[in-house]
Formats: C-alpha cells, structure tokens, sequence
C-alpha cells in the first residue's frame, strides 16, 4: 500500500520531504565534522608538502631572469634569424638593458643563468654592464670592444632560445643533454655525461640495499614473529636501536668499524687472513654506502615483515607439514606466499627512502658510493643551481611514481601491508 | 648636606634605573654566521668577546651556517625574512650573492677603519682582497698535508710533484670533489709556471692535461667533501696525504699533536671575509661592528687563535703568539716568508665563469 | 576391543613437560585400534591437545613411546608420518584456491596431474562442494571452510586422521549438522580419527571411545553409555552431562549397597563404585532425570520430602530446583510428557530414585 505509492515515484519522508534530502540533510552535518577534524592535517601537509613538491616543478621549468632583465634585447631580437650577427637595434637594446640591470643589481642573474649553458657567461655580463654607463653609439662597435664574445653569434642565440619565460634546458641537462648551437638537442659531451649514470648507480644500489635488507631482515622478522614474547622483545629492542641512535653516530660507527685501519681489517690482520698490506677498501666507495645504508635501512624492512608475519598462524606451517611437506616445501609453498604483502611494503620503503638518501653516503661513500641525491643537495647548497637541482628531483619523484605504478600493477597497492 | 647626598643617591638610583631600562629596550641580537668549529672559536675570542664587552646592549649570536651560506641567503631574501645580520663565506660565493643583489656593497673608505698610521682601508688591505660587497678578513690557504708515520724518516715529501709521484711516495691521497685548487695542483706538478696556470686553465689542452695528470693517480684517490673529513682521514692513517685547510691541519698537528705535516710548495691562497645580507633588520648596528672589529688590531688578535693571516698589511707586525700554546703563530701563517716560496693565487674570476663547467667534467671524471 | 599389540595407536608411558617441572602429561598409556573414532575430551590444560601434537609430531613427548602402526615415530618427522589433520581454525591457505589447497598434499607427493585432479574431485564432492574448487578459502563460509579442511586432510588416503577442536568456530546448529558428517564420513571411509574437543556432547555424539582427560590423566576411557551411566569418578560424573551431586560419609556396606549419612544427616542408599570401607568421605552422583516425582510407595529406597524452589520450562523437559537433604541446588528433570506432574512453586513433594542410579564415588 505505502509501498506501492513509494515505488511509483522518490521516495518522500513520512513529512513530504524527498528521502535523498532528507538523507543529505541528515549526512551534512557529520561530513562538516568530519572535514573539520581533517582540515588541520591537510593545511599542514598542503603547506609543507603539497606546495613544496609544485615549487619545485615550476622551479625546474622557471626562466625569468633573461626576460625579465633583457626585455628590450628579447624584443630586438624576435625577427632575428639567427644566421648572422643581429642589427645595430640589438645591440643598442642590449646597452640599454645592460644600464638598467646594473642600475637596479639585475644583471648579475643574467650572468649566473646563461653560465650554466655557456661558460663565461657570467664575466661578460658583470664587466660589460659595470661599463654600460659609458658606451657610445654605434653600439655594435662598441660592444664587440668592450668583449670579443659580443662578436660571437652562439651568444645571441643563447640569448634568444633562453629568452622566454619557461625553459627545457634543466631537463636537458639532467639527463646529459644539451641544445646544440643550431638550436637542436644533442648529448653533452662524452667527459660531462653524468647524471644518467648516477641515476642508473642509484638504481643499482637501491635495488642492492633493499635486497640485503630482505635477505638478513627476513629470518630476524620470522624470530620476532614466532618467539615468546620476553624474547621477541628483547630482539625488536635491538632491531629498534640503529632508529634511537643518531644517524651521524651510526654512520661514525660504520667507519670505525669499515676504514683501513678500522676495526674489521685489524681483525682480520690479527687472525691472519689477510696481510697487513693487504687491507680491503670497504669504505669510500660504494660497499661503504651498501652497507651502512643496510644497517640503517633494515628496520623499514624488518617492521613491515614482522606486522605481516605476526598475522600468519603457526599452524598453517604445521597444515603443511602434516599434509606431507617437508620444512622447506612448505616454507616456499605455504609460509613464504603469504608474507609477500609484507615483503612488497618492505622492499618499497627501502627502496624509495634509499633512492633519497645522501648523508650516508656522503660520508662513507667516497665517488663510486655517491648517489644521485649527493649532486642535487649539493646543487641546492654549493653551486646554486635550483632549477637543475629541481629537475633532477623531479626525474627522481617520476621514477618513484613509476616504480609505485608497476608495484601496483603487479603486485597490487592493496596488498601492501605496513602495519 | 644630608639632604644633598640623599638627593644625589635618589638621582643615580634613578639614572642607574634608567640606563638599565634603556639598555634593555635596545638590547639587539646580532646573528653572525661563521663556519663553526675552531674558526668560529677563534672569532669569539678575538671578535664578539671584547665587542660585547664594550658595547653590553649587543648579544652576539653564533650560526655555524657558513658552509651552506650561498644557499641560506637566498631562501631568506626570497621568503623576505631575513635573519641574519652578518655571514663569513669565501670571495667567490660573495661575487655570486653580490652579483644575485643578495648583500650590500660596501664603501670600503666610509665603513671601514684607516690603519694607525693613517692609510685609507682601501689602501691597508692586501692587494685584490677587498671586493664590492665583501670585507676580508684572513687569508688562508688550502695545503697538502701528509702523516709523517706513513713514510720513512729519510724520504718525506715535501712538493706538490711528490704528491703526484705514487712510486716514491706510495699510499691513498685524499682530495677535496671539487676541481678548484686540484687542477691548479695537477697543472703545477705537471710544470705548468704558477703564473700561466690559470691561462693555461682556459683552453681545452689545459683542462686535458690537468685530467690527464690526475688520471696518473685516480686509483689511489679518496674524495673528501667536508672540511672536517680531511684530518680526520690522515689522523686514521686511511691516507697518507690529504689536502685541507691549513688552520685545520694546524689544530690538529699543534693542539691535538697530530704528526702532520704541511707542504707550503704550491699552497692555495684564498681571502674569507664578511658579508652584509641585503634587507636585515640591523644594519647601521653591524656596520658599526664591522667598522671595530676589521680594524689593524682586532685582525692580528685573531690570528693568536687559529694560523690563518690577517687581511691587513698593517697587521701582520702585530702577530704574535698563540694565546693558549704560546708557540710563534708567525711560521705557522701561510704569508709567513718561508711559507709564501710558490703560492698560487686562487683566481675568483676565472672560477666564476669556467666554475659550472669544469664541475661537470670534474664530476664525470669521479664517475669514471 | 584394543587391548592387543597390534593396536594401531599406542601411547606407552608418555610423559611431556615444557618447563622441566611440571608434567603436563603424566604417565598416559593409550591404545587405539585401526578404523577406530576416539575423542580425548577434558578442560583447556588438561593435556588433550598436547597428547594431539606428540601425535602429529608437533610436540616431541619427553618420556614414553608414540606407536604408529606398530613402528616408533618418535623421531619421525611429521611430514613423514602421514597423518591428516584437521585444525582448530582450520589453516586453510589464505593464497590458494579450495581445490589448490586440496591438491596440496598430493602435490608434494608427486602424485600425478590426471590422478590429483581426480582425487581432488572426489573429495570435494565427498563433503559437497564439488562446484567451490575454484574459490578462495575466504569467499567460503565457515561452515564450507571446514568441510574443504576435512577433505584436506583425507585427500590423501591417510590411515590416520587428527582433529583439534575442528567445530570450535562453528555455531551450534551447524556443529551438529557437521558432528554428524564427519561421523558419517568416518564411517564410511573407516579411517581411524583421534578427535580433540571440549565439548561433551560432541565427543557423546560422535566417538567409538572417550578418554576424558584432567590434569594430564586420563580419567576414564570408555564408550560413550558407559560414561554417561557408569561414570568412575566424580570428575567424570560432573564433566559428563547434569549431575547432583550429595557429600556424605560411607557407614555401612553391604555387597554393592553402601550407606551413607549425607552431612545433615540423612541416610541415602547409594551403589559402591569408588569407595573402600566405612567411613571413608565419598560424593554421591545422581544424574537428575533419574529422579522420581512422587514415587509409588516402595518403588524407591531412597525417599525425600522437597520443597520446589524454581521452576525453568524448557520445552522437552522442566527443570526443577529443589531442597532436600540441606542443599537447595538439587535439580530435578521432569520430562514434559503427558501425564507429567504438575507442582509449583513453594509446594512440597515427595522424590525419590533407585539405589542404582546414585553412584558413591571419591570425596574429590
């Protein structure tokens, strides 16, 4: 009867009021609670997260100093066809901009920006400019004896192509390439190829570390799992104890224990395995790097593997067992299937915080042990570079995405357990 | 006279008050960054102790930033905050800021003090030192040091070319990962003259021969990247030579009793100084600090701390002894004559322009 | 029926303690005979599941023998000693399918492709799921759960079949929709099962023979009338099923027939099982459906006046509290029949039973 009528059109509220109304009515003022209680967080990770990540892609396209500081020389130079040197108008809009960048402490960005592409970049413009004020026309004549480079026709070109408010050539360099002086893309000289090695060295580490730090993880993770509780304590407490201990304490301690007359090689002198002359290098290069990123690393991989393993009943082992496999049958078959969640999470942490990492090795690395991260911070601290150090970043925060990408569509995200 | 005496009480009580209450009002905090360790240490004594001294209503506050100065300054002029109020960096890297618009020219004559005999600041400092917005203060040079125990009493090396010569002087060397100062060194060993060294730098055949001479020891070759590593890599006898700065390896061969040894021949000569952050809050107050503590006195009081040279001319006779060891810090100073035999003058300009460039190639040339 | 040495299990002697202080099985000498259903039934910690375990080979017995078959397996491997088993959450692979799981055990056992598919199948349709082969363990309900785990553990044509508290998870119906499979399947399979549970009625429904275990010592192994009628102890009596039980002192025994005089004073006639001589304490057990409202004049020995204290109805019987003899936890069942007698509430009646069905057993 009711119903009847309720099926033939919306369903009403016993007052009239339409369900789905009503029902929006009744949901709106615990979705504001709700998103009241989110909000703090989400400011917070807007400010210190969100915002940080799009600073830094804009920073790797950004190019404003040549457009800004070189307005009238980018205008002069549109119908420029790049085969020889530009007119008279030019030059003389290259002056005026030159006096009006040393007037205002411009010029000198304008330098620093086109050294990156062009070495001596950064002389031509600071010593031009502090003489700006005193060139006379013809400006072409004068310019070229104020510095033979102004003679030069890749300059002008530089000019041009950097001459607009967004540029590729930070990517380009980050992956060992350069425009070429007709204005193509070519690799960069064979002796200033870098990065593309030291992302693929990156890479390799990585994937090294977080090998390691499964295989010695594993077995660690299992005891903690199955152990009685006073002992699996005690254990985890060790486990813990590299994440309560500074990392630079840690990282000390590796080279104590790693470098030539270090403790190790001491040790294996005294019992005689090797001669005094004979020590092994296993710090600054990459074995360093190896292993104190393993040690430092193993818990992000023996948590996830324990939280995982702790779920895993005993007596699926002994169903195994009782249905006729052997110890290691069903530890392939039944026990190790199972943990897999644990091991993706793991692997991913590892591998995606070690692909960050630059204190470490900066210190017990030496060159071989460097990782990409090295070259960034030292970009952003040491040579300035922000928009190659933002580029290189990016390339870094793709190849994470990638990577995230493929652990899904093999693995599933779903799968992944933390905790 | 009672009544006098009780008034005159009430009046300095009153006075006194009022200083006290002035000098709490205009208390300012000046934050001056510096490169921390013994280096600051020997600012502190020699600097910010006696200023605050003199001058109670200023608290000087020591940042240790100075390695990543370049950087500070610019995230703070860009975020408009700026916090500090005087930083110490290298000559090269204040081009760079000075050039960004990131600190202050200085008018060297107005700001700075004459010297006691009358010659104008401009003329006193040494030749080349004073830049546009940058105010040395000591001269320091970057040296190779070797651990006397890691070679035979009668066969220690003693030049650049012994650096280089892996036959006669065997052992791991350890080397800063930066090209400045090594292909300087690889272009000297290789017998380039001091003065053409930088010329020669310019072109291609120089640059392939500075590698090319470093390539003859690369596989003995340990890459240091902070200061501090260099020591403690020869300390630990890891290397047998390692280049440095020379008032570190000084602290550790004079205060620690370190058996280090300098190698004066091709010495790397370098300026440290002060900058001015452009947009700070305290401006006419550190200009007043940098105007005292640049003067011919307070330069040659800091080299009682640490064996880096005063910038001045007219401090050097002022030198004396350290102030806690007591030993002669003239012979351990980099300008000291016996000292300054084959110094090679790190060209700022040239490192200016060829700086982003040779990184690279310095860079590939690690990887290989 | 097992009293041979060609029983098929044997426990001889088996001690086990974990901490080498306690026992927390002392001494269990146990024979189970080829195509047997033998329930070890007790509270948590009284040894059942660590006499499973040495069984299964998960627990390693620290003194006596485990016979297989006539062969020691205390040091065989359990994979080796093929036995199936049956788990308390069952243990089902969470990452195979229903018929992977199945096929598992044959796998291991190189058995070949054509002749698992087959098992696999047949075992499935043994326990009705034959269409769920391709499902995860998960998608099943626990009811189909269990039944893929008992076909787990018999796919492979095991002699021997262990099950640890299996219907522990299951509600109540379906426990004994499954108690009476498992029975059937055991039936006609005929493989010997040793079945582990808590629950008596269970063990009742099921088992050949009952071992009832306390404080790692089997109380009593007997068929399940024989328990239910003829308990040894008093443990036995309270563990299996509703018992009154009186607490007295033996004063007079007369072949069979024992008297007692309960602690107020009454004299009751009572069978002698577990006692020695007069004036030993014993405790009295008296299974309430065994007790007579009203007896016709005579019938009985034992005859008391009762003051009806509660009555609960419960469908096929009422329940009724009752004081007599200075305890007023006395329950009587009255078997809602026809001609079932009807009292209420403050009344007093007359009750009395058979001189049989009290059974004069330990003090405890």
């Amino acid at each position: 009867m009711a119903q009847a009528q309720a099926h033939s059109g919306p369903m009403v509220t016993a007052d009239g009021v339409p369900l789905k109304t009503s029902l929006r009515r009744a949901e709106r003022r615990r979705k504001i609670t709700a998103f009241m209680l989110v909000v703090p967080l989400l400011a917070f990770i807007l400010l210190t997260f969100i915002a940080p990540i799009g600073d830094m892609l804009w920073r790797s396209v950004d190019n404003p100093a040549i457009i800004n500081t070189l307005p009238n020389t980018v205008t002069a130079l549109e119908d420029w066809d790049g085969e020889e040197l530009p007119p008279e108008e030019a030059f003389a809009a290259m002056v005026e901009d030159l006096r009006v960048g040393q007037e205002n402490r411009s010029i000198g960005q304008v330098g620093i920006r086109l050294n990156y592409e062009m070495s001596g970049a950064r002389s031509l413009f600071s010593r031009t400019a502090r003489n700006a004020d005193s060139l006379e026309p013809p400006y072409k004549e004068a310019l070229l004896d104020a510095h033979r480079r102004w003679g030069d026709v890749e300059t002008w070109r530089l000019i041009k192509r950097e001459g607009r408010p967004y540029t590729a050539s930070y990517y380009l360099s980050a992956v060992d390439m350069r425009y070429a002086d007709d204005g193509s893309v070519a690799m960069q000289p064979e002796n200033q190829r870098i990065y593309v090695a030291l992302f693929m060295r990156t890479l390799a580490l990585s994937l090294a570390i977080t090998v390691l730090t499964l295989l010695l993880g594993f077995p660690i993770a299992y005891l903690l799992a199955t152990l009685p509780l006073r002992y699996s304590n005690l254990l985890m407490i060790m486990v813990l104890l590299p994440f309560w201990t500074s990392l630079l304490v840690r990282t000390t301690a590796w080279i104590v224990l790693l470098q030539q007359q270090g403790v190790i090689n001491d040790l294996l002198v005294a019992v005689g395995l090797i001669g005094d002359d004979g020590r092994l290098t296993m710090m600054h290069n990459w074995i360093g790097t190896i292993v104190a990123m393993t040690h430092i690393l193993l818990p992000f991989m023996v948590l996830p593997l324990y939280s995982v393993m702790k779920t895993i009943p005993p007596s699926y082992q002994r169903a195994a067992r009782s249905l006729g496999a052997n110890p290691f049958v069903a530890f392939v078959r039944v026990y190790l299937p199972q943990t897999v969640s644990g091991i993706g999470a793991g692997a991913i942490l590892v591998f995606i915080i070690s692909i960050g990492y630059y204190i470490t090795p900066a210190l017990v690395g030496g060159q071989s042990g460097q990782l990409i991260s090295n070259l960034i911070a030292d970009h952003m601290q040491r040579t300035l570079n922000w928009g190659l150090a933002a580029a290189l970043g990016s390339i870094l925060l793709g190849g994470v995405l990638i990577l995230y990408w493929l652990y899904n569509r093999i693995v599933g995200i779903d799968n992944m357990k933390l905790g | 006279m009672k009544k006098l005496a009780l008034t005159t009480t009430a009046l300095a009580a009153g006075a006194l008050l009022g200083v006290a209450n002035a000098g709490d009002a205009q208390a300012t905090d000046l934050t001056v960054v510096s490169w921390g360790g013994a280096y600051t240490e020997s600012q502190v004594r020699a600097y910010h102790e006696p200023y605050m001294e003199l001058n109670p209503d200023i608290n000087i506050i020591n940042d240790d930033s100075s390695a990543n100065a370049l950087a500070g300054l610019r995230a703070q002029s860009q975020a408009g905050n700026v916090t500090w109020d005087l930083v110490d960096m290298l000559p090269s890297d204040a081009q760079l800021a000075c050039d960004e618009g990131l600190i202050m020219p200085i008018d060297h004559d107005e700001v700075l003090a004459e010297a006691p005999d009358g010659t104008p600041a401009s003329e006193d400092f040494l030749p080349g030192s004073l830049g546009e917005c940058f105010i040395p203060q000591i001269v320091y040079s970057t040296v190779m040091t070797f651990n006397n125990e890691m070679f035979p009493d009668d066969n220690q090396p003693n030049t650049i070319e012994d650096f280089f010569n892996v036959d006669d002087f065997p052992g791991r060397r350890a080397i800063q990962n930066r090209p400045a100062a090594n292909l300087e060194w690889a272009l000297y060993a290789d017998g380039v003259a001091i003065d053409d060294i930088y010329d020669e730098l310019e072109t291609e055949e120089g640059v392939e021969r500075a590698f090319a001479k470093l390539d003859t020891i690369k596989e003995h070759l340990v890459f240091w990247s902070e200061g501090a590593q260099a020591p403690q890599l020869l300390a630990d006898k890891e290397v047998a030579f390692a280049t440095g700065y020379n008032g570190r390896m000084f602290n550790a061969a004079e205060v620690e009793g370190q058996p280090f040894s300098i190698i004066w021949d091709g010495q790397i000569v370098e300026w440290d100084g002060w900058v001015v952050p452009e947009g700070g809050n305290n401006v006419d107050v550190v200009m007043e600090y940098l105007h005292w503590a640049t003067d011919t006195q307070r330069l040659a009081d800091q080299a009682k701390f640490i064996s880096y040279g005063p910038a001045r001319a007219s401090s050097a006779d002022l030198v004396g002894e350290h102030a806690d060891l007591g030993i002669d810090m003239g012979p351990h100073m980099p300008t000291h004559p016996d000292n300054y035999q084959s110094p090679i003058l790190l060209n700022n300009d040239f490192w200016t322009d060829y700086g982003d460039e040779l990184r690279e190639r310095f860079n590939n040339w690690m990887l290989q | 029926m097992s009293e041979s040495n060609d029983a098929f299990v044997r426990f001889i002697n088996v001690q086990k303690s974990y901490d080498g202080e306690t026992l927390v099985v002392k001494n269990l000498n146990l024979d189970i005979a080829k195509g047997e259903f033998v329930t070890m039934l007790g509270p948590s910690g009284s040894g059942k599941t660590t006499c499973l375990m040495m069984l299964a080979g998960f627990e390693t017995a620290t003194s006596g023998e485990i016979m297989l078959n006539g062969r020691g397996i205390n040091k065989v491997a359990p994979h080796k000693r093929g036995i199936g088993m049956v788990f308390q959450n069952y243990a089902l692979f969470p990452h195979m399918t229903v018929a992977e799981n199945l096929a598992f055990p044959l796998q291991v056992r190189k058995v070949s492709k054509a002749e698992t598919e087959q098992k696999v199948q047949r075992a499935l349709d043994m326990v009705q799921l034959g269409h769920l082969g391709n499902r995860r363990p998960a998608q099943l309900s626990g009811g189909q759960q269990q039944r893929v785990a008992v076909a787990r553990a018999l796919v492979f044509d095991p002699d021997l079949v262990l099950m640890d508290e299996p219907l522990g998870a299951l509600d109540k119906n379906l426990r004994e929709q499954m108690q009476y499979e498992i029975k059937h399947i055991h039936e006609s399979l005929g493989v010997t099962v040793v079945y582990v549970t808590h629950d008596q009625s269970e063990a009742l429904t099921m088992s050949n023979r009952i071992a009832v275990f306390d404080d790692g010592v089997i109380q009593q192994l007997a068929p399940p009338p024989d328990l239910y009628e003829r308990p040894l102890n008093a443990f036995v009596a309270a563990f299996i099923g509703e018992n009154n039980q009186l607490h007295g002192k033996v004063v007079e025994i007369k072949g069979d027939d024992c008297k007692v005089q309960l602690d107020d004073g009454s004299i009751i006639h009572a069978l002698k099982v577990n006692v020695d001589k007069v004036g030993d304490r014993t405790t009295l057990s008296l299974r309430p459906e065994r007790v007579a409202i009203a007896p016709p004049e005579g019938q009985y020995p034992n005859v008391f006046e009762a003051r009806v204290e509660e009555l609960i109805y419960l469908g096929d019987h009422i329940r009724t509290r009752v004081s007599l003899c200075g305890t007023d936890e006395f329950i009587v069942k009255i078997p809602n029949a026809h001609a079932h007698a009807s009292i209420a509430r403050g009344e007093t009646v007359q009750v009395g039973w058979a001189m049989e069905d009290c059974r004069a057993l330990d003090a405890s």
